[in-house]
């Protein structure tokens, strides 16, 4: 029955984009500046349906329908109802849904939130579109299809991984989704503009909100997939330049390139054909991403069942859109004859997307690296954090200068007339520097520059706020959270402590300054795992912090896997983060246990960073 | 100059798509339990001990040889050891010992400690022999038999049910 109704909704989607298609090519070629109304109440009725759609697998989920194979696959009665509905799109099938909505309703609220702009521009950017969203219909449907039948009916299902039973991670893949999907619409807009000559800063206009939903849902859905992995995974770290997780980097840095060369073309009618290539590269880089987690060419967490026919698939569609995008822009581009003046606000800018692109292409070549070394000399090599973290640290460190000095500066031609309170910050920010590595006595160069320039970014943005009138205040809030951002992770860097150990049950253990003590292991049994949880005794001798760690060994049933789930004491100074494996027959459990000072504020200070994204868009609406 | 740029576009993004289209074709898993049942690599080992050198025809006339990684530092390796002790006086099974990433000093201690179950020494310094066969961590077992092929891998330390299993393949 649900089955039914999933495949009708989806073929109805198909003749609703294809006849949006039709009436939408039509209508290009009437003289008046109306869109038809059939163009408008058939998107209604796509978005409607998709919906419904959609709803009819999250019923699926609900009841534990286990004739569809996703359901069986990824759910289980027993699971509590947050995860039966996270279950949709926790699997492959049901996540590339998530995708055609995210594409259907993007198309939809361009297409009423875009009323200024000419017909001919909407209608191409509905077009586009919706050739998009075919492609992803007809992957559904032929090949990746949630609906699919099993008979005869499994009474249970084989349940959803546990690793992804998680809050966070419920939420991670629509944040995500919204950010990186969400870039479709101004891929679409960008040929959509290229074709019909609707360039420069109206372009910049109508796009400038879509880049900054998705730029902050983007930010958003990377700060919760890395929480996840920092309490999920038990590594302790945050950031690991998983190929997966760089897939979801990627198209940021376009984006955050894009949103700064957007500025330049609204306040000064150049750097077109940059922008569109930044919109262009945004939604490839997402379906490339795509690609390599969906293909099974990348493994990590977020690989589903291998089946090499949809890598061909999504391969073949990227390819499409590839050189259609390329043929176009190669078709149209026409350079431009602009001069830009080395000092001034634009040049600044442009800086900007020099490091936006420097970072992408790192980025890039570390995660393609090991696939193109595999695919023609048969090396399996994998790139890790030294190779990203040696390239790009001491770029950061650049980088965070220009980003305190370029929003101050005048366009056209810019003078420096705050040279001398510049010197005064930087004497502020080394001070205070030296005065962070007294106090915690650590030393390095790296680590001292990386936070030198971090505050120098913060003071500046502190004094913005002090020194104008009338200041972007999103601008600001992005960029003081970048700023103290890249702080937090310097000093968080240099001064965790990590402590490797063995423990039996009532042993007590002294490393340095702490004294660890197993007090006891309790068994419990939860609804869908049963759990070891050790009580630890962590003695802080230097603080005299007492406080107990809780860490479980789960033990799921469906699917049956073992998990250690790491217990956090968090505040705003540091955080506890403590591990407890089993050892094969030994009494002995493994302890792995870090003090990581300042985490709390990574997290708060990407939120900001996104904060500053919706505040911009915002500021944007009102002015617009 | 223009239509270079464009014709050095194309081709990379060409030469890029290609090489996902190759990728899409292979295993990215590191998995070696698709071993069983093919041949093993080209052994070329040199001894612990001399100067001496170990390729297959060393091992072409034994009807089974189990080969085993393992190293002094490695703790589960000392666990397995007891088990090599037993499955060396059997007589239709050779072993030849990789000391994995080891030095020599420690490794002859070792087995000095807790006895020599190996026919055969040898050494794999860096890792990169051990890395050929298959292996991605120690200690690991191969057994082969008289035409290199592998006939059963055990991951992880021997145990008892590992013995008992080596032995019915021997037997049969």
């Amino acid at each position: 029955m649900l089955s039914n109704t999933g495949n009708f909704l989806l073929s109805l989607n198909i003749l609703l984009s294809a006849l949006i298609i039709y009436y939408s090519y039509n209508n290009l070629k009437t003289s008046d500046d109306l869109i038809s109304q059939k163009v408008f109440k058939i998107s209604i009725l796509q978005s409607t349906s998709i919906l419904i759609c959609f709803f009819t697998l999250v019923s699926a989920f609900l009841v534990s329908d286990f004739s569809l194979i996703t359901v069986y696959q990824n759910s289980h009665t027993l699971k509590p109802i947050f995860y039966k509905i996270s279950g949709t799109w926790g699997n492959h099938e049901g996540s590339l849904l998530l995708w055609v909505i995210i594409l259907t309703l993007f198309s939809f609220l361009f297409l009423i939130y875009n009323r200024k702009h000419p017909k001919n521009y909407r209608l191409y950017t509905l077009i586009i579109q919706n050739f998009l969203i075919l492609g992803f219909l007809f992957f559904i449907l032929f090949n990746s299809n949630p609906f699919s039948l099993i008979s005869p009916s499994p009474n249970e299902g084989l349940g959803l991984n546990p690793i992804l039973q998680d809050p966070a991670l419920a939420i991670h893949p629509p944040l995500l989704y919204v950010g990186f999907v969400g870039s479709s619409i101004y891929f679409s807009a960008a040929i959509a503009s290229m074709i019909t000559n609707y360039a420069d800063k109206s372009f910049a206009k109508s796009i400038k909100s879509w880049v900054l939903i998705s730029w902050s849902f983007q930010t958003l859905g990377i700060l919760v997939g890395s929480i996840w992995a920092y309490y999920e995974l038990g590594w302790g770290g945050f950031w690991f330049w998983d190929p997966v997780e760089n897939a979801s980097l990627l198209p940021w840095f376009a984006m955050t390139a894009l949103l700064h060369s957007l500025l330049v073309l609204e306040r000064r009618n150049v750097l077109y054909f940059w922008s569109i290539i930044l919109c262009l590269l945004t939604f490839i880089l997402s379906v490339t991403g795509t690609f390599l987690v969906r293909s099974g060419i990348l493994n990590s967490v977020h690989t589903f069942a291998n089946d090499p026919t949809r890598g061909i698939y999504i391969l073949a569609f990227l390819s499409i859109m590839i050189l259609v995008a390329v043929y176009i822009l190669f078709l149209k581009y026409k350079p431009a004859n602009v001069e830009i003046n080395s000092n001034s606000k634009e040049t600044f800018v442009l800086v900007n997307n020099w490091f936006m692109m420097f970072y992408l292409i790192t980025v890039l070549l570390g995660t393609l690296y090991p696939i193109f070394t595999d695919a023609i000399s048969n090396n399996k090599i994998s790139v890790g954090p030294p190779f990203y973290n040696s390239v790009i640290i001491p770029v950061v460190i650049v980088f965070l200068f220009f980003m305190a000095i370029g929003p101050n500066a005048k366009w056209i031609k810019n003078k420096f007339i705050d040279l001398k309170i510049y010197s005064l910050i930087i004497l502020a920010a080394v001070l205070l520097n030296f005065i962070i590595f007294f106090f915690f006595k650590s030393y390095s160069i790296i680590s001292n520059l990386i936070v030198i320039s971090s505050l120098f970014l913060i003071l500046s943005s502190i004094m913005d706020i002090f020194k104008k009138i009338s200041f972007n205040f999103p601008r600001v809030v992005s960029h003081l959270s970048f700023g103290f951002l890249i702080l937090f992770i310097g000093l968080n860097h240099n001064f965790s402590i990590e402590k490797d150990f063995n423990l039996k049950i009532g042993e007590t253990k002294q490393i340095d300054n702490f004294k660890f003590h197993l007090k006891d292991l309790k068994l419990v049994q939860d609804t869908n795992y049963k759990a070891v949880i050790g009580s630890l005794k962590v003695n802080d001798l230097l603080s005299k912090e007492e406080r107990v760690l809780k860490p479980e060994i789960r033990i799921y049933d469906n699917p049956q896997t073992l998990t250690y789930e790491a217990s956090i004491q968090t505040n705003f100074i540091r955080d506890y983060y403590l591990t407890m494996s089993n050892i094969d027959r030994s009494d002995y459990y493994n302890i792995k246990f870090q003090k990581k000072p300042l985490m709390i504020w990574i997290w708060i200070s990407v939120a900001m960073l996104s904060l500053g994204g919706f505040l911009s868009l915002l500021r944007h609406a009102k002015y617009n | 100059m223009q239509n270079i740029i464009k014709l050095i576009t194309v081709s990379l993004l060409v030469f890029i798509l290609g090489i996902f289209y190759q990728s899409l074709n292979r295993s990215s898993n590191y998995d070696t339990k698709f071993l069983v049942g093919n041949k093993i690599a080209d052994i070329e080992l040199s001894d612990l001990q001399s100067e001496k050198f170990f390729t297959n025809d060393d091992f072409k006339n034994n009807k089974y040889t189990l080969i085993n990684f393992w190293a002094s530092w490695c703790a589960p390796c000392r666990v397995e050891h007891p088990y090599l002790m037993i499955l060396s006086r059997n007589k239709d099974i050779k072993i030849l010992g990789i000391n994995f990433k080891d030095k020599k000093i420690n490794a002859l201690k070792f087995l000095e400690e807790l006895g020599d179950p190996y026919d055969y020494l040898a050494k794999d310094n860096n890792g990169k022999q051990s890395v050929n066969f298959g292996i991605y961590g120690i200690p690991e077992s191969i057994l082969i038999d008289s035409k290199f092929n592998i006939l059963k891998k055990i991951i992880g330390p021997l145990n008892e049910k590992d013995l008992k299993e080596i032995k019915e393949i021997i037997k049969s």
